[in-house]
């Protein structure tokens, strides 16, 4: 008689909604076993946290954590979490989502939420295309990539995501691989600790489809890039961290503490309050 | 509730935008996100002095797509929640009403319609609107849609379309005009007691029991909040009623888009309403909205003082469409005059309910609404 075992994470899944639709070597299978390490070390109340997630491959995400969750429309995961958390700062309001969905078609939201320095957590799986549509150039394609719609190699600036974060305002921003499961880990759990607005960019393999257009058909040829070409440079200068075949500059580059904007507003909503009772 | 939350209980002067802001605070909304734009910025610009003292969410989003998407999380969480603007910015609300319609989120979006298309005229009236607001996002859906003819109704009518979204769990359109939004009159605020206010239904049933897109006999699903334990998903995917994507399956989607549209016309009874004036010997109806419909009044009774018998059935509700009252109307009047600030679109929607009785359209774009005189000669061309 086998006994019947239940794994010890099962409660942060839902497990109706498995198995998951991700291709054999991807990433975000692990950026989300990450996530729920950070989330069990933390022991965090899974009926005071929300993930919001947006279109995308990873977008799926909002749908597997057995939390209160959100699926919006392509790119408006921040404006959508930016609601939920002014509508209950108690909240832990994480949006797990895409390179495509946070930085092209929701760039704008992006870099607004970070300049409010709203308390959301950002969790960006790059993957360097977008995969669910079947591999098309997107803000993080490197350049003279080859995709499905750059055919020739790439000839678009990619975003350097940590840059922009950083530049942007938010209060913690950091970069790992998927190769980087503990430090990845470390970081989630750190920004899940922190106040204000914070971006963890986890560099995630595409290897059946951005990896088939790039010669690194395997999830394990793509990992080997990772090993190969990080350096980790904690603290280095954000703009200068860059991906590229030879060099991928992964680290801790910002760590501040600033107030945010949920509680800037209900301090300000108490004083009004109070000032028009004295009158 | 802070200390200092006051409603304007009593008799003022003000303008229909901001008449809007104090309805939706007595109507219990307690978040506001939206982006400036003419002729609607005023209810950004007073619900950022009042909502504070409710102790509710005002915020300035970066764009009118942000402003829906941060009203539908708030909702989420349990608050009222709203967003205003004009035909631009409504443009880019469309995809996300649809994720509110998908999600069945209770909002209202007020649009003070101004001349288009584009940029048009930003300062000049028009309902030009009307039709964007029952098709506007893509897909089949059932939504509601209210006009204001007064800034008396810029306040009434704002309570009543937060009941209506509350209770549909539907997001709700205020369909204002220049003229309503900016025009000066006197307005008479209840006292709150006085005040029909309506709250979401709750589940009653325990987190694991609870299914959140299972619908009660009114088609309707009770709504939990975000916090509250229930840990459920929503989804602009088409979904089932635990509320898990279903992308492949015709059964699902025709019975959540069937539900959807039919939890509005199915209702359509209770939702509508009209102002019906001298139609039961009516031989010339107009039937009018908005501020046309106070130009419409004034025509029907000079016409009546000529001897001509002359009504007026005014669309308060515009969608669902009031097709029983437009029915009636039809069957006993000899003529239909339809007068918008457009190139003609509810009267799409009239010749489809009248069928052989004529209806003639005056059409009126930029500079005023239409003028009684205006009306009034439409009036005795059709007699």
């Amino acid at each position: 008689m086998v006994e019947e075992t239940v794994h010890p994470f099962s409660k942060y899944l839902r497990s109706a909604m498995i198995p998951h639709i991700w291709c054999s070597g991807c990433g975000n299978g692990i950026i989300l076993n990450c996530f729920i390490h950070a989330l069990d070390e933390l022991q965090k109340d899974l009926d005071k946290l929300v993930v919001v997630s947006g279109i995308g491959c990873i977008g799926r995400t909002a749908g597997y954590v057995n939390t209160d969750s959100f699926h919006t429309t392509h790119g408006r995961s921040l404006a959508f979490a930016t609601g939920v958390k002014l509508g209950n700062p108690e909240l832990d309001v994480v949006v797990i989502s895409g390179d495509g969905d946070l930085f092209a078609i929701g760039g704008n939201h992006f870099i607004h939420a970070a300049r409010r320095n709203i308390g959301l957590k950002v969790i960006c799986a790059n993957n360097f295309n977008y995969g669910m549509t079947g591999g098309q150039q997107g803000p993080t394609t490197p350049l003279e990539g080859l995709t499905a719609t750059t055919p020739y190699g790439n000839i678009e600036h990619p975003f350097n995501l940590v840059h922009l974060a950083a530049a942007s305002g938010a209060t913690y921003v950091a970069r790992w691989t998927t190769l980087h499961v503990r430090r990845l880990t470390l970081s989630i759990k750190k920004m899940l600790q922190k106040e204000g607005f914070c971006f963890v960019e986890a560099i995630a393999p595409c290897p059946e489809i951005f990896g088939r257009y790039n010669k690194m058909r395997t999830g394990l040829e793509m990992m080997d890039w990772f090993k190969r070409a990080s350096v980790v440079e904690n603290f280095s200068d954000p703009s200068k961290a860059e991906i590229s075949s030879e060099k991928i500059v992964v680290g801790e580059f910002v760590d501040i503490k600033k107030l945010s904007y949920e509680r800037f507003l209900y301090e300000k909503i108490a004083n009004i309050n109070e000032r028009k009772i004295k009158w | 509730m802070s200390k200092s939350e006051v409603v304007l209980t009593g008799a003022h002067f003000m303008n229909g935008d901001v008449a809007c802001a104090e309805g939706a605070l007595m109507a219990g909304c307690r978040f506001f996100g939206g982006y400036p734009i003419t002729p609607a910025t005023e209810i950004a610009e007073h619900l950022s002095e009042r909502m504070p003292e409710f102790g509710g969410i005002y915020i300035q989003m970066e764009d009118e797509i942000g402003s829906i998407a941060a009203v539908i999380g708030a909702s989420y969480t349990g608050l009222k929640a709203m967003t205003a603007t004009s035909g631009p910015g409504f443009s880019l609300m469309q995809e996300n009403i649809g994720l509110a319609v998908m999600t069945e989120t209770p909002c209202v979006i007020v649009d003070i319609m101004r001349g288009g298309p584009s940029t048009g005229q930003p300062t000049l009236p028009s309902q030009q609107d009307v039709m964007q607001a029952k098709w506007g996002s893509h897909g089949d859906y059932g939504i509601i849609a209210l006009s204001p003819c007064s800034v008396q109704e810029m306040f009434d009518l704002t309570i009543e379309a937060f009941n209506l979204a509350e209770i549909y769990r539907v997001p709700t359109l205020l369909m204002g005009d220049e003229v309503v939004g900016h025009m000066w009159e006197k307005v008479t605020i209840p006292p709150p007691e006085k005040m029909r206010i309506v709250n979401r239904k709750k589940p009653n049933v325990s987190p694991s029991k609870y299914e959140p897109f299972m619908p009660d006999d009114d088609l309707v699903p009770p709504m939990a909040c975000f916090g509250e334990g229930f840990r459920f998903h929503a989804t602009g995917l088409t979904h089932d009623e635990h509320g898990y994507p279903r992308t492949s399956s015709s059964a699902d989607q025709s019975k959540l888009v069937t539900r959807l549209c039919e939890k509005i016309s199915g209702n359509a009874d209770k939702i509508i309403k009209v102002e019906q004036v001298m139609l039961d010997d009516a031989d010339v109806v107009v039937v009018a909205y908005g501020i046309v419909a106070r130009s419409a009044l004034s025509a029907v009774k000079k016409a009546r003082e000529a001897g001509i018998k002359a009504g007026l059935l005014r669309l308060i509700t515009l969608w669902p469409f009031p097709e029983m009252h437009v029915e009636r109307v039809a069957e006993q009047a000899k003529a239909i005059v339809v007068p918008e600030m457009n190139c003609g679109q509810m009267v799409r929607e009239v010749e489809r309910i009248a069928k052989e009785t004529p209806v003639s359209f005056l059409s009126k774009l930029g500079e005023d609404p239409h003028t009684p005189k205006e009306i009034l000669g439409m009036i005795r061309r059709s007699v």
